[in-house]
């Protein structure tokens, strides 16, 4: 059961083999005793979870179901999720019990799903290796001495792990597709605006997207179709007909044209990660695939454009922490102006006020053209290149990290070597194109190697029937860690 | 470009962030890094180009003038440091 896909579970539900209660039990048992090898929830409420459960029997009962009915489900901690302790991985909202259920949270409440607990991550998403969270780092269950990846460290680790069958991340620079392929797992960002922002705390607005982690395509596709959809209260939400993100997956893959980045096999690539990329390649071809170079010449402009945009944003957002409506304040203060200071100095960690002071300095009075603004334009000139490569190809492959998990502490003393380590997924998150990674075997130390899919705007349909007929023919996404067995 | 400790103390107070010398100073070593990645962004051209704040060519949607919330005044001052008689708490900025 702990390797049965969401289409599985789904059939045993129906069925009446197992009913939701039996199956929340189970996963919470498991996440309860791992979690202290792996530090994946930063909470888990089983009386909740259970009720939750309870409601689904009676909905299955019934026999009015919908795919997810009755299948937990770990939302990251990034979800505002209402009665649940809703941290972001922060000391400032290290008290603050959410009023409110976010739109994605909404979502898979009326779809049925079981919330199995709230997942660690990088504080406000801010980090590649789940080390800033205020609640200590999550381990990666394929080797405990390495990083999950990040922000989406915890949801990637509990789904590795088989802790939940099924969890959700949000992506503003890789923050699901790193941790996806550092733990093995299967992770997609949709397309900007596919996804409502409603609810999930604000890192980067302009980049920030939520989506799936699952172990299959196939899982991802039917997550999507409860996550994705119109929604007024997001600014930026996209109005479209509502889709069927299953319908490709058991179309053939003949014909389909491969793009492959010049810039993404570069020396900055490891040989492990290159290798399994390569077979990973070899495999679409056996399937009909062809491929075709293509380039992408403002790849290394990146993290730069990213390292300005992003940290803009976010000191923007972070601004509405102050002490006095919700979350951390300072306990002794002197004046008004004295309380911001301290609540924002104690409440949030180093990384997080590093971005903020990046961010107001490039915002700051002489600086914004200088920075922000050639940021802005970079922009262009990076989704413009993705325009011109989608010329010449269907899909986009490469790399979706140029290394394996590195080891626990490797990099958390030098923000630029971290900063890096998302250099294949920044510019996706800049063009505002959907993108996802799947498990493609194994590197260095045997820990797991992603391959990044790409695909043009709103071609998620299509991206999800590539994963899915690739994990026809392969099984690296049911490998299960053995640290895991339980 | 080059920040200095000044520079570093006048962001942390813009961003209403209190910072110590220490902190300050690796603050300042930090930055200095990330800003000579950041510097490669001076090297390209983009005269000719314009700024681009979202991928798809949208207009922000307008709604009718009506009133959608309802009062959760309770619910939402439940989870506020200090509230009182139903107003935000804070130290005295009036004399």
């Amino acid at each position: 059961m702990l390797n049965s896909s969401l289409k599985q579970l789904s059939a045993l539900l129906a069925t009446k083999k197992i009913s939701s209660v039996e199956l929340t039990v189970e996963f919470l048992k498991r996440s309860r005793a791992l979690n202290s090898d792996y530090n994946a929830f930063i909470t888990l409420d089983e009386e909740t979870s259970l009720a939750q459960a309870r409601a689904a029997d009676t909905i299955v009962a019934s026999g009015e179901a919908q795919p997810l009915t009755g299948i937990p489900i770990a939302q990251k901690d990034i979800f505002c999720t209402r009665g649940w302790l809703t941290t972001c991985g922060s000391r400032m909202l290290s008290n603050f019990i959410s009023p409110y259920d976010a739109c994605v949270v909404e979502r898979f409440n009326s779809a049925g799903a079981v919330n199995i607990g709230k997942t660690n991550m990088d504080e406000f998403a801010m980090g590649s290796s789940n080390e800033t969270s205020f609640y200590g780092p999550v381990k990666n269950p394929w080797d405990t001495s390495a990083v999950p990846g990040g922000s989406s460290g915890g949801s990637a680790c509990a789904v590795a792990a088989r802790m939940a069958p099924a969890a959700t991340g949000t992506d503003t620079g890789g923050s699901i597709r790193q941790p996806a392929a550092l733990c093995g797992i299967s992770g997609l960002k949709p397309t900007y605006g596919l996804v409502s922002r409603y609810g999930m705390i604000a890192f980067a607005s302009s980049l920030d997207q939520g989506g799936p982690m699952a172990k299959s395509a196939e899982d991802l596709a039917l997550m999507l179709n409860v996550m994705a959809g119109f929604d007024t209260r997001d600014s930026t939400s996209l109005q479209r007909e509502p889709e069927d993100y299953t319908r490709d997956l058991e179309k053939p893959l003949e014909g389909l044209r491969i793009g492959l980045p010049k810039e993404y096999f570069v020396k900055e690539i490891n040989d492990d990660v290159a290798l399994a990329v390569e077979a990973a390649i070899a495999e679409y071809r056996k399937l009909g695939a062809k491929t075709v170079e293509v380039s992408l010449p403002n790849t290394r402009l990146s993290v730069p454009v990213y390292y300005v945009l992003a940290p803009a944003e976010a000191s923007s957002n972070l601004s509405r922490f102050d002490g006095v409506r919700y979350g951390y304040r300072a306990p002794e203060y002197a004046d008004l102006n004295d309380m911001y200071q301290k609540s924002r100095a104690q409440g949030f960690g180093a990384e997080v006020k590093r971005r903020i002071l990046i961010g107001t300095y490039v915002l700051s009075h002489g600086y914004y053209d200088a920075y922000y603004i050639q940021a802005q334009k970079l922009r262009r000139l990076m989704a413009l290149d993705f325009t011109e490569a989608f010329k010449l190809c269907d899909i986009i492959m490469g790399p979706t990290s140029p290394t394996v998990a590195f080891d626990l502490g490797e990099k958390s003393s030098d923000p630029v070597q971290m900063y890096l380590s998302d250099a294949y997924t920044i510019a996706v998150n800049l063009a505002g194109l959907p993108a996802m990674s799947i498990p493609a075997g194994f590197g260095k130390n045997n820990r797991p190697v992603g391959l990044q899919i790409i695909g043009n705007y709103f071609a998620e349909a299509q991206m999800l029937k590539v994963a899915h007929q690739y994990q026809q023919i392969t099984d690296w996404h049911i490998r299960m860690p053995t640290s895991a067995a339980l | 470009m080059s920040l200095s400790l000044d520079d570093v103390k006048r962001i942390a107070n813009l961003a209403r962030i209190e910072v110590g010398e220490h902190e300050a100073h690796t603050a300042l070593t930090q930055l200095t890094g990330i800003f000579s990645l950041i510097q490669q962004m001076q090297a390209v051209d983009t005269s000719p180009i314009t700024p681009m704040s979202h991928a798809q060519n949208v207009m922000q949607r307008l709604r009718p003038d009506v009133v959608t919330e309802t009062d959760q005044r309770e619910l939402f001052q439940s989870v506020a440091p200090q509230v009182e008689a139903g107003l935000y708490l804070v130290p005295k900025v009036i004399e």
